[in-house]
């Protein structure tokens, strides 16, 4: 009898909602927003792919003995940069109306919905809501990769995943708001359209704060000398390098916020023409001062390219593109050998890509294009040391606690027996003589 | 019996191997190898740095012979991985004092 009560319930109540859905439809989209949407999350997929080409390049660059260890890391920033920033770090970047130094729109994903619970899909022109979690959320997550590569082959994995959650977690959104989220340099007119500031220079301070505070592998500085330490796949890093600069075209391009044609299309030739100069930028440059053509300078030359033309990226011509590029490229190749000879061990070379490449490019905004000029100049410079000085001391906090808490280093031990086999027991390569081959009959 | 082990350049290994074949020779072993001698290593740069490469790459071969074939293995591998340049290698030659086959135990020359 109760049973028959409760489905009788039931039923009115599916007749209700039934009845209250013929009266609010579902908002019908529009060609354009169709379209647009369709763009932002085909730049969605490509900026995620990035995440594939820092891990490809970081295991290239650095020795077989800790690829297990670098996948591992790059395998898990992606996961925690989408679940913090789900969690409450894309409403710390999107406040909504706040001081413009700090603001918190709340925990969750609070979608905006019109009548009968349907998504409003007057959010945007461009986009819906969960296009603009996704695009940003894949975006927050490249900030803590860049610091993987730089701490890569002798940090704690604990460690770095506890600074991992925190970087991206606070600091990339807090201080992205202060631009993306509409805050004070926004006001300001500070310009940064993809990021060489908020993403690149960002990532970059974390990765020259952490490779300075852990202190560089063993073997790297002997007796004042540099000891270079090859990394294992050269065309590992190549692979790497080329998904990055495909990911480039939905970072810069789905930057547009929309699928507008001559904005998109013009994004993605400035993009393509900076990255290549930035290639031929970096090839001159250590033909020059090494004699040999470097790949692995090259790789660094062309992702160099792409930081720098990612601040003014839609406002650039095409010789303004080349000419960012190719200082960019000849930039970072003087920057590696000036960092090595500075003693601060940066496996692959993130320091010289993501923070200088980043604060030439934003620079380069008051310079070249649309934008150049003397005051806004002064504003691309206010805008990098702002987020200089905040990154830097932030990042120096982290460590600082995690250093005096869990330590940020393996044991001299385990940084010669490598990483993959103490931190995970696993290796990466298993030849013929291991132990799993033994067992497959091979 | 001897054993012949001998360090050569990769790119002559082919050669090595087919003119071995032609005088009869029915197995040899070769195996990636390091190592450096009158060649010493060579300077490479990575990353505006310049440095050593103290141990080079050869390939080195290791073939049993009976005594009266000996000679002609030597002279082949003489021949074949000769280029005339430095690092060409050396051969070492040893007695050997048996040589069993696993399969069916045969020993001596038989096995070889």
């Amino acid at each position: 009898m109760k049973r028959i009560f409760v489905l009788t319930l039931l039923a009115l109540t599916f007749c209700s909602s039934l009845a209250f859905a013929e009266e609010a439809v579902a908002p019908t989209a529009s060609i354009g927003l169709i379209a647009s949407n369709i763009w932002m999350m085909v730049a969605t997929f490509l900026v995620f792919i990035m995440h594939l080409g820092f891990a490809s390049l970081e295991a290239g660059l650095t020795r077989s003995k800790n690829t297990v260890n670098i996948l591992f890391k790059n395998t898990l920033i992606p996961a925690i940069g989408l679940l913090t920033y789900a969690w409450f770090g894309f409403n710390l970047m999107y406040p909504g109306t706040f001081n413009g130094f700090f603001g918190f729109a709340g925990f969750g994903l609070p979608f905006p919905t019109v009548d009968g619970g349907f998504l409003d899909l007057s959010y945007n022109e461009g986009y819906t809501y969960w296009t603009d979690f996704l695009f940003q959320g894949m975006f927050a997550a490249t900030a803590a990769t860049i610091v993987s590569g730089a701490v890569a082959e002798r940090i704690k994995l604990s460690s770095f995943l506890v600074f991992s959650t925190v970087f991206v977690g606070l600091v990339y959104p807090i201080v992205g708001s202060w631009k993306w989220g509409g805050g004070w340099l926004d006001n300001m007119g500070f310009y940064d359209f993809a990021g060489s500031t908020l993403v690149h220079s960002v990532g970059g301070w974390g990765a020259l704060i952490g490779a300075i505070m852990l202190g560089a592998r063993k073997g790297k500085y002997v007796d004042g000398k540099i000891k270079p330490i090859p990394g294992h796949s050269m065309p590992l890093a190549t692979i790497g390098v080329f998904l990055l600069w495909l990911g480039w075209f939905g970072f810069n391009g789905g930057s547009v916020l929309s699928a507008d044609p001559a904005l998109v299309s013009l994004t993605l030739v400035t993009t393509c023409i900076a990255a290549s100069a930035g290639i031929v930028g970096a090839m001159f440059t250590t033909w020059t001062i090494s004699g040999k053509p470097d790949l692995s300078m090259v790789l660094n030359g062309c992702l160099a390219g792409l930081v720098g033309i990612t601040a003014g990226a839609d406002q650039m011509g095409l010789g303004s593109a080349f000419l960012i590029g190719l200082i960019a490229g000849g930039l970072v190749v003087v920057s590696v050998i000036m960092i090595d000879k500075l003693k601060v061990d940066d496996p692959v070379g993130a320091i010289s890509v993501h923070l200088v490449g980043g604060i030439w490019g934003t620079l380069a905004v008051g310079l070249f294009g649309q934008m150049a000029g003397a005051k806004q100049f002064g504003i691309q410079l206010v805008g990098v040391g702002a987020y200089g000085v905040t990154t830097a001391v932030a990042v120096f906090i982290i460590f600082s606690v995690i250093k005096a808490t869990m330590g940020l280093r393996v044991s001299e031990e385990e940084e010669f027996e490598g990483l993959d086999v103490s931190e995970h027991g696993l290796e990466a390569y298993h030849l013929a003589l291991s132990p799993a081959a033994k067992d497959s009959g091979i | 019996m001897k054993m012949v082990s001998a360090i050569i350049k990769h790119f002559r290994l082919d050669e090595v191997r087919d003119s071995l074949s032609k005088l009869g020779v029915q197995g040899m072993t070769a195996i990636e190898v390091k190592g450096f001698g009158r060649q010493k290593g060579h300077m490479e740069v990575y990353r505006g740095v310049e440095y050593e490469v103290k141990f080079l790459p050869k390939v080195k071969i290791e073939v049993a012979v009976a005594d009266e074939k000996l000679d002609n293995v030597l002279n082949s591998i003489l021949e074949n991985a000769k280029t005339g340049e430095i690092g060409d290698g050396k051969i070492f030659v040893y007695n050997l004092q048996d040589v069993i086959r696993i399969r069916t135990g045969e020993r001596g020359e038989e096995a070889i």
